[in-house]
């Protein structure tokens, strides 16, 4: 099967390349990029006005198998990638059970075959059972196939628990992905703690909780020598710490999602708990601070961290509805609208933060469009105009903030190893 | 705003950030129709009969939920309480349910009391009835806001220009809130002290709120102190040292009501914790209106109940 994408801006990080040309997919895999190509028998897609970039990543999703399918599972989040323009996933732990041995691993990597829609990325536990007392088998689940490790929900581990688990770690080169949140700092917190909090009467997660989490965490790591991953950073300060650090060489990364970068406390409302995410939306300063810190390296990806909840679960008063909401058929459009659109960065860029740059803060061949490499592509259309309808989400969750919002920008083709699997917003199985 | 036009039908009565200064102004004044009714001997006007009133209560209550329940029979209403621990709630229905079985049964209104803050504004978003908010965790709890601002402009004669100094467990209080969102929009300077381990980090960034940390810079000078409760049962992890020391530094006592003005009137929403933070001579000394507050709180329920429920003034 060839596939012909004729006259997109095609942006490849990787080597800078930026440029309106063509790209040939033959046996699912990138088989020339040039001006005017021709190819027999390809099915030839009109990319003009149009970006081709490398499959889009995101290396923090929460796709609830095992055991909260009402939630989610592999084949409706997988879905709801490909919808939304990614072509390679990682899977949070914090199921239930959670995925902290090698048996779990293996048996998702089956599920992952049978959904069979896009790449699915599997992160193990970093701890048994997300406790933060006794290491998980993390050598066994290499061995298995987990990509790295986290304990994301919770910041459990004592500083001696977390040293152990970098020392230990230290020779297979993955990261550790660490929810950085202080959690006597945050008990019953609900959101930002603010003049916002202040005034609803709900309980705070102070900036300061990710602050300490954060500086622990990078001089841990810097004192093993050992790789750690910043999970969804949000806070100013954090922004600063993982900036100092990378400066003096200790070998941190950081993510953020496109609700950090454009969304802010302000936004919280009571009666909806669709804005309710750990860590919590912030200040307008600590939004500033996080497009700083995408734009200047210190932040090296974007990720939606998708957490989809039962439509029951969510459907609740503010204080009492768990946190999250599903991100990834909405990503590539926020970060259109509110960040290109609004001249506050560059294509290239986004595309490098949702492609290349994960790719290589895992360590996987991905995130590139190189002849003779897997063809997983995405086309997007930077001025589509569409409204965000939960109702069209193929994610099992519905509760989203941007519910409702009119988006300019959109994934409209997905390719995964040379197939197509999402055309103009509908999902090909 | 002319005042004609303004009219509360309808509308849920959520917390005291909805409502306009001339909003207030017309439950204060229909409040005041309404307390000479509960002098009257037979304490019974047909304003709302014909009409559903239930009273929800998810949390322990005597004053409030016993002042909504009047304030609904004193107007003919028929009134039904539930509260948690006698209803299907034991049996694990959500609110939502709970709230889809009353309003199946055809009510005009639910009072509602919640730990969750949210939880009155959730439920108007899901129910037909007409939602007052009886304290919803420490959001909101409008209708103590507005007997409070009642009980002040009768001793007062007017709100505008007073000084109010409130104390203690800002941090956990519905009633706190509600003051500073109905005190500022009647025009009054309003004052707050406590520990900073009581006060909400980021309150001082409200406009016009003044927050000292020691009592005796608010109570300075003021026309009006609210005492708050000390929530014993919402606090975690040691926001103050003992209730011992609670007294000696931030109760309200005889020494300390001196620096206000001699003729300062002393508010609780109670239930008290007298020795903690309200000494009993304060309490039931001359200057104490906490006895007179229950008896208006009924007047500003039927006020409430009549202009949500029939818009006017037809008692």
């Amino acid at each position: 099967m060839k596939i012909l994408l004729k006259g997109g801006r095609v942006i490849n990080p990787e080597n800078e390349f930026d440029q309106v040309a063509d790209v040939l997919i033959e046996d699912g895999k990138i088989a020339a990029i040039g001006k005017d190509l021709e190819a027999e028998g390809a099915e030839v897609y009109d990319a003009s006005g149009k970006v081709v970039a490398p499959g889009l990543i995101d290396m923090h999703v929460h796709f609830r198998e095992p055991g909260q399918e009402a939630k989610e599972d592999f084949i409706s989040g997988s879905k709801a990638a490909a919808a939304g323009g990614f072509t390679r996933v990682a899977t949070m732990p914090n199921t239930k059970p959670v995925v902290d041995s090698a048996a779990l691993i293996r048996s998702l990597k089956e599920r992952a075959r049978e959904a069979g829609l896009i790449h699915i990325e599997l992160i193990g536990a970093v701890t048994k059972g997300q406790k933060g007392e006794e290491l998980a088998e993390m050598g066994d689940m290499l061995q298995a196939g987990a990509v790295a490790f986290s304990d994301d929900g919770h910041f459990d581990s004592s500083a001696k628990v977390m040293l152990n688990a970098f020392d230990y770690l230290h020779g297979f080169d993955k990261i550790i992905i660490n929810h950085e949140e202080e959690t006597t700092l945050c008990t019953e917190g609900v959101m930002n703690e603010g003049h916002r909090s202040a005034m609803l009467g709900l309980k705070g997660r102070p900036t300061v909780a990710e602050d300490i989490a954060v500086a622990r965490d990078i001089l841990l790591a810097e004192y093993a020598d050992a790789r750690l991953h910043v999970a969804h950073i949000s806070s100013a300060r954090s922004v600063e710490l993982v900036r100092e650090a990378k400066k003096r060489g200790v070998k941190v990364t950081a993510e953020v999602t496109p609700q950090h970068l454009t969304m802010t406390d302000e936004c919280v409302e009571l009666f909806d708990s669709s804005t309710k995410i750990n860590p919590p939306l912030r200040a307008k300063t600590d939004c500033e601070a996080l497009l700083a810190g995408l734009k200047d390296g210190t932040i090296d990806a974007i990720v939606t961290d998708h957490s989809p909840h039962a439509q029951e679960e969510k459907d609740r008063e503010y204080a009492n509805a768990p946190s999250g909401f599903p991100g990834l058929e909405t990503s590539v459009g926020i970060m259109l609208t509110d960040l290109y659109h609004e001249g506050k960065i560059d294509l290239p860029m986004m595309i490098s933060k949702m492609s290349y740059e994960p790719a290589k803060v895992f360590g996987l061949e991905a995130g590139t469009l190189t002849v003779g490499k897997a063809a997983d592509v995405t086309v997007i259309d930077p001025e589509q105009e569409w409204t965000v309808e939960a109702e069209k989400f193929y994610t099992k969750g519905s509760h989203s903030p941007f519910v409702g919002r009119k988006l300019k920008g959109k994934a409209v083709l997905t390719i995964v190893a040379g197939r197509i699997v999402m055309r103009d917003g509908q999902v090909i199985e | 705003m002319d005042k004609n036009k303004v009219s509360l039908r309808g509308r849920n009565i959520l917390g005291l950030e909805d409502f306009s200064t001339e909003e207030i102004r017309l439950v204060l004044d229909t409040a005041k129709e309404m307390k000479n009714i509960i002098h009257r001997d037979i304490k019974k006007v047909p304003a709302l009969r014909g009409k559903s009133i239930v009273t929800l209560f998810y949390e322990p209550s005597t004053r409030t939920r016993t002042s909504f329940e009047l304030a609904g029979k004193y107007l003919g209403a028929d009134v039904v309480n539930i509260t948690a621990g006698t209803s299907s709630i034991v049996k694990g229905e959500s609110l939502r349910d709970t709230l889809y079985t009353i309003e199946a049964m055809g009510v005009d209104a639910i009072v509602m009391r919640h730990k969750a803050e949210g939880a009155a504004e959730y439920a108007s978003r899901i129910a037909a009835p007409v939602i007052l908010n009886a304290g919803d965790g420490a959001h909101a709890h409008p209708s103590q806001a507005l007997l409070n601002l009642f009980t002040i402009e009768q001793h007062k004669g007017r709100l505008e220009g007073l000084k109010v100094a409130i104390l203690g467990d800002v941090l956990h209080s519905r009633v706190a809130r509600s003051d500073i969102h109905g005190m500022r929009k009647m025009g009054m300077e309003v004052h707050i002290a406590g520990p900073k381990t009581l006060l909400p980090r980021f309150l001082y960034e409200e406009p016009d709120v003044v927050v000292h940390e020691r009592v005796e810079d608010a109570i300075e000078a003021a026309d009006v102190i609210e005492v708050l409760r000390i929530q014993l049962e919402r606090m975690q992890g040691g926001l103050f040292p003992t209730t011992r020391e609670y007294a000696r530094i931030f109760g309200l006592n005889n020494d300390r009501l001196k620096l206000a003005k001699d003729d300062v009137l002393i508010l609780h929403p109670g239930p008290m914790n007298k020795g903690w933070e309200i000494s009993p001579f304060v309490a039931y000394g001359d200057n104490s209106a906490i006895q007179e507050e229950v008896q208006n709180g009924v007047a500003v329920r039927m006020a409430l109940f009549t202009l949500v429920l029939t818009g006017g003034k037809q008692a």
